[in-house]
């Protein structure tokens, strides 16, 4: 074992969450340290549908929409920052996005899901319902079984993939460290610092964040915490490259900027299985036929599961440890949506300064008694 | 290039690539057409529009992708030729909303 290696800050977690805000404490001039397991670990920033979407999301929970609409409006300069940090394009676009709807009781769902949002808001939260044919006008295509769609106008998409490797440059760039193949099996609190033993070394840090997604369950008792987080599979399939047809991303149906068409999305309740399930993925690709029919003639190239990292109310814990200070848990199901505010306000935060005000309702303790809803 | 083993074996089988008439032999694959035929690039990539020919002729590099009786990016090593098929080399991205068209 080598000795401890210090830093101000050690993240644990190498995924979107994770590299967000080791990158927003590295460029706030903390020395970071990330910790990632390895590929073995579920890797949930890897099986991402990419998604920067705002339209649905906090209802009852104001401050979970405020928080969101905040991350949303801060994308552009996030993306742009990290494009001129690293010379990588994220092929973010945010022009706007549809949900569409393929009965008349889902497009009235809609409408009563967004417009309690808006009223229970008191900034903007611009959205419109569309019927078919308005649909249409903006998202040619579609197909006759699309009744309508509710089109939030601050909605977008992003390569996930993309901004990952660009979160990990930029952070090798400004000196941070990335540690890879890093399981964590301890971390100790002595004379205020951490001492993060893994399988292959330790750690040592004044901080120590913890971002790893499903791992959190574990590492959270370790520094006085609760992270009650849970799986759930969503699966994926993306067809081969096509000609840009479908400039809007959708909420199940999105063009990736280098003409791949993705088509999600499930939600299931089935553990620690990140397999696919081929009736699964047969319900996914011809609901998307249903709302593109041009996709059915396309050849699908791949297919994936991934495990969403969720809370019972499908709402963030970010919470510092009382027992342990300078220990902080951090986990979300919308780590791309969030990545901006996430490198910024958040690491802030956890870099020692004031908490944003959108946050302070996230803590573990609201979850012993919540039924299991997986909201948005 | 590229010339057949046994010349004489498998009857003449006449496909169409990009329009014109190739004569390959019955039982060998389109890529196997292709390359006797000379007929490479099979295809230039979507993204960086690089040449590509067949790698492995046997179903694992999807590098010989090319469109076959009006299905783009079918595994050109994975079809056996068959009399009158219609074969095109791809030299762009898919466009799909042309093929609604069709």
């Amino acid at each position: 074992m080598s000795m401890a290696d210090e830093a101000d800050v050690i993240v644990i977690g190498g995924g979107i969450v994770g590299a967000s805000l080791a990158y927003g404490l590295a460029r706030r001039g903390r020395s970071v340290c990330l910790l990632d397991e390895g590929d073995d670990a579920f890797r949930a920033a890897r099986g991402n549908f990419g998604l920067v979407w705002v339209q649905g999301k906090g209802a009852g929970t104001p401050q979970y929409a405020r928080w969101t609409l905040r991350s949303a409006a801060a994308w552009p300069a996030f993306a742009s920052e990290l494009t001129a940090e690293t010379g990588i394009d994220l092929e973010l676009s945010q022009p706007g996005g549809f949900h569409l709807c393929l009965s008349d009781a889902e497009l009235a769902g809609r409408q009563v899901l967004l417009s309690g949002l808006r009223d229970s808001l008191d900034v903007d939260y611009p959205f419109e319902l569309l019927d078919h044919s308005a649909t249409a006008r903006l998202c040619p295509h579609i197909g006759r079984d699309v009744v309508g769609a509710s089109f939030g106008q601050l909605d977008g998409h992003v390569s996930p993939l993309r901004l990952l490797r660009a979160l990990l440059q930029a952070l090798s760039q400004r000196g941070g460290r990335l540690a890879t193949g890093q399981k964590v099996t301890a971390i100790a609190h002595r004379a205020g610092a951490f001492d993060v033993t893994t399988e292959s070394g330790r750690f040592g840090a004044a901080r120590v964040v913890l971002a790893a997604g499903l791992g959190n369950r574990e590492l959270a008792p370790m520094v006085g915490l609760e992270a009650p987080v849970v799986p759930n599979r969503g699966e994926i399939l993306v067809s081969e490259r096509l000609q840009p047809f479908l400039h809007h991303p959708t909420a199940h149906v999105r063009q990736t900027g280098e003409g791949g068409v993705q088509l999600g999305d499930s939600k299931e309740d089935v553990g620690y299985d990140d397999r696919t399930a081929r009736a699964e993925l047969a319900r996914i690709a011809s609901r998307a036929v249903r709302m593109f029919p041009l996709l059915g003639r396309v050849n699908v190239v791949r297919a994936w599961g991934a495990l969403r990292v969720m809370t019972a109310d499908g709402l963030p814990i970010y919470e510092a440890s009382t027992s342990h200070p300078g220990a902080f848990v951090v986990t979300c199901h919308s780590g791309i949506t969030l990545a901006a505010v996430h490198a910024d306000a958040l690491a802030q935060w956890l870099g020692g300064g004031t908490q944003p005000a959108e946050i302070a309702p996230f803590l573990a303790a609201r979850l012993e008694h919540v039924q299991a809803t997986h909201s948005h | 290039m590229f010339k057949r083993l046994t010349p004489t074996e498998g009857a003449p089988v006449d496909v169409e690539v990009d329009g014109e008439r190739v004569t390959a032999r019955a039982g060998e694959s389109v890529a196997a057409a292709l390359l006797n035929a000379g007929r490479v690039p099979l295809r230039h990539t979507p993204i960086s529009g690089a040449p590509r020919a067949p790698v492995c002729m046997m179903g694992v590099c999807f590098e010989c992708l090319v469109e076959i009786d009006g299905m783009p990016n079918v595994q050109a090593c994975m079809v056996p030729v068959r009399r009158g098929m219609r074969i095109r080399t791809q030299h762009e991205t898919r466009r799909v909303e042309v093929d609604d068209a069709r």
